[in-house]
């Protein structure tokens, strides 16, 4: 009895007209999630080219009226802000995410995995009272630590929950490798798992800075803003988001000006990082066998 | 009855090689060839007692008790599933990794326990080489060569070079790449790929080579030349090999043993287990009746 498995010339023809639909279902929607962002970039360029100086950078707000200044202690403060908190927020990121990966077991990893989830669904809103709550009260003012501090708690688990997933994408062979050499576990870790993942970590840590460069909601409890240069860490600082919001609420025409040129700063400020890491790190390829 | 025959005759002709080629080996190994395996000499460096692994409370395999010989190529036959890796990593304790694992019974190198040592010393000195190459995709060609002294502190680069060199020869290797050293390991093809492998785990000079399937991801002539390779090494090493392949057992080994359903069936010279099986079991799969 022989029988014969045979595929007819319409299922073919069917199936060839199913694979162009879907190839352009694909290609239509990497268009539409394209739109908003090049509108957007060309819109906040557009708006707020007129007030991009040299000034802008240079010089602090002007009192209403004046015309002219700048926000240059906004974007002190938002890099500063945002380093302070990805200092704390990195390290602390990626360690709970190579303990996750590599050493959490039972009870108590998976309590620390599922809290990480919800965290990372955690409205920035709460976060910013939360820290208004631990930081600021207990302190009597805002400060630039508790507009770290609430950051920092913004990007923890994202790069926690990045860098975990992309440690278990490591094929099981290379630790296997590294430990049938004699290596100790934390070697093995550390040499050749966070090496073979390091990209995708940086690229998850990026991920991570960038989201949190825009948070306005936490600093308005936290950092809250400053007109003039800040005067230490543990007082109020301006930042970007909060300076952008409090002019494009006002009522002036070149404040409206001048929250567009912030906003086109802040997406360059991200995207300049996002280059430059990119760049630095572009040597650690990661390259799975299969 | 056909394939039954080849085999002999591939498995003769490679003894009479082997022993041609590798005389001091032999003359140094006192004891009757027997096949016998139950007296422990002092050429058995690595022996085995009453061995177990369980995953999940699940037997894999169970009741192995076997000696490995110094400066001997032992080959470890059988059917998939029949628990051949499982004993192989269980020498090294790389089922440590594995938290499910429960590994029972005793494991002797030169008379200590293996299960009291510590895992990292353990691994020292038992290498591995695994079924499919799996160089650090992170590194250079040297530096997966140098990888295993520079994860235990070796620093020094005149001897890190030595090292890379010594070894790359010894995997035949070196002529192939002492030109492009600085270039990703993953620019290799399969073949070189494993043979790095086996430089890197010679570079850290193991006592012991374990092969799990080295070849099984090879085609014929990289499987050719890291069997070369294998009679190479066992004049200097204790080897034990994996494989599917009954032909290669013949080959590359001196002695072998012969598992099923997670027990050890028969163990013995490689040439008497060919010729001359005294199981059922064992005579049936090498003459392709299963497996």
């Amino acid at each position: 009895m022989e029988r014969r498995i045979t595929i007819s010339k319409s299922s073919i023809a069917r199936r060839k007209i199913i694979n162009h639909i879907m190839l352009g279902l694909c290609a239509l929607s990497v268009v539409l999630a394209l739109i908003p962002l090049a509108l957007i970039m060309f819109y906040t360029v557009k708006e707020g080219i007129s007030a991009l100086n040299w000034d802008f950078f240079t010089h602090l707000p002007k009192p209403v009226g004046e015309p002219g200044g700048g926000m240059a202690n906004a974007i002190v403060g938002t890099l500063t802000i945002v380093g302070m908190a990805s200092l704390i927020g990195v390290p602390v990121g990626i360690l709970s995410g190579v303990y996750l990966a590599e050493f959490g077991k039972g009870m108590f990893a998976t309590v620390i995995r599922f809290l990480t989830e919800v965290m990372s669904g955690l409205p920035s809103i709460i976060v910013g009272i939360f820290v208004y709550t631990i930081v600021v009260k207990p302190m009597g003012h805002f400060s630039a630590y508790a507009g770290a501090v609430s950051l920092a708690i913004l990007m923890i688990p994202t790069i926690t929950k990045t860098t975990e997933e992309l440690l278990k994408l490591v094929p099981q062979t290379l630790r296997e490798a590294g430990l049938a050499l004699g290596a100790p576990k934390w070697i093995v870790t550390t040499r050749v798992v966070i090496s073979a993942a390091a990209k995708g970590i940086i690229t998850g840590m990026m991920l991570a800075i960038a989201r949190i460069a825009g948070e306005t909601a936490p600093l308005l409890f936290t950092a809250l803003n400053n007109r003039f240069w800040h005067q230490g860490l543990d007082q109020p600082v301006a930042s970007l988001p909060v300076q952008i919001f409090t002019y494009a609420v006002a009522p002036y025409d070149d404040w409206h000006a001048q929250a567009w040129a912030g906003a086109t700063v802040l997406i360059m400020m991200v995207f300049i990082l996002s280059v430059v890491v990119r760049v630095v790190a572009g040597g650690g390829k990661f390259t799975v066998q299969q | 009855m056909q394939r039954h025959d080849d085999l002999i005759m591939t498995e003769e002709q490679t003894h009479s090689d082997n022993t041609s080629s590798t005389p001091p080996a032999e003359t140094g190994v006192k004891k009757s060839d027997t096949g016998q395996h139950d007296a422990p000499t002092k050429s058995e460096r690595l022996t085995v007692g009453n061995l177990g692994v369980a995953f999940s409370g699940n037997s894999a395999i169970r009741n192995i008790t076997m000696s490995f010989r110094d400066g001997k190529a032992t080959a470890i036959i059988g059917p998939s599933g029949c628990g051949k890796s499982t004993l192989l990593r269980a020498l090294n304790r790389m089922h440590d990794i594995i938290p499910t694992a429960k590994v029972t019974g005793e494991i002797l190198l030169d008379g200590e326990n293996v299960m009291q040592m510590d895992a990292v010393t353990v691994r020292r000195r038992i290498g591995m080489v695994f079924q499919k190459p799996n160089p650090f995709p992170t590194m250079s060609i040297f530096d997966n060569a140098v990888a295993g002294l520079r994860f235990n502190g070796i620093t020094k680069r005149s001897l890190l070079k030595e090292v890379a060199e010594e070894s790359l020869m010894k995997s035949a290797l070196w002529d192939e790449v002492k030109d492009r050293l600085k270039q990703p390991a993953m620019s290799l093809s399969g073949g070189q790929q494993q043979r790095l492998c086996i430089a890197r785990a010679l570079a850290v000079e193991p006592e012991i080579l374990l092969m799990d399937e080295p070849t099984s991801a090879l085609d014929p002539i990289a499987t050719a030349k890291i069997e070369e390779l294998i009679h190479e090494l066992k004049t200097s090493y204790t080897i034990v090999i994996v494989t599917h392949n009954m032909q290669q057992a013949a080959r590359v080994s001196d002695y072998t043993a012969f598992m099923y359903m997670g027990e050890l069936v028969e163990t013995g010279k490689t040439r008497s287990i060919f010729t001359n099986p005294t199981k059922k079991q064992t005579e049936d799969y090498i003459t392709g009746r299963f497996g």
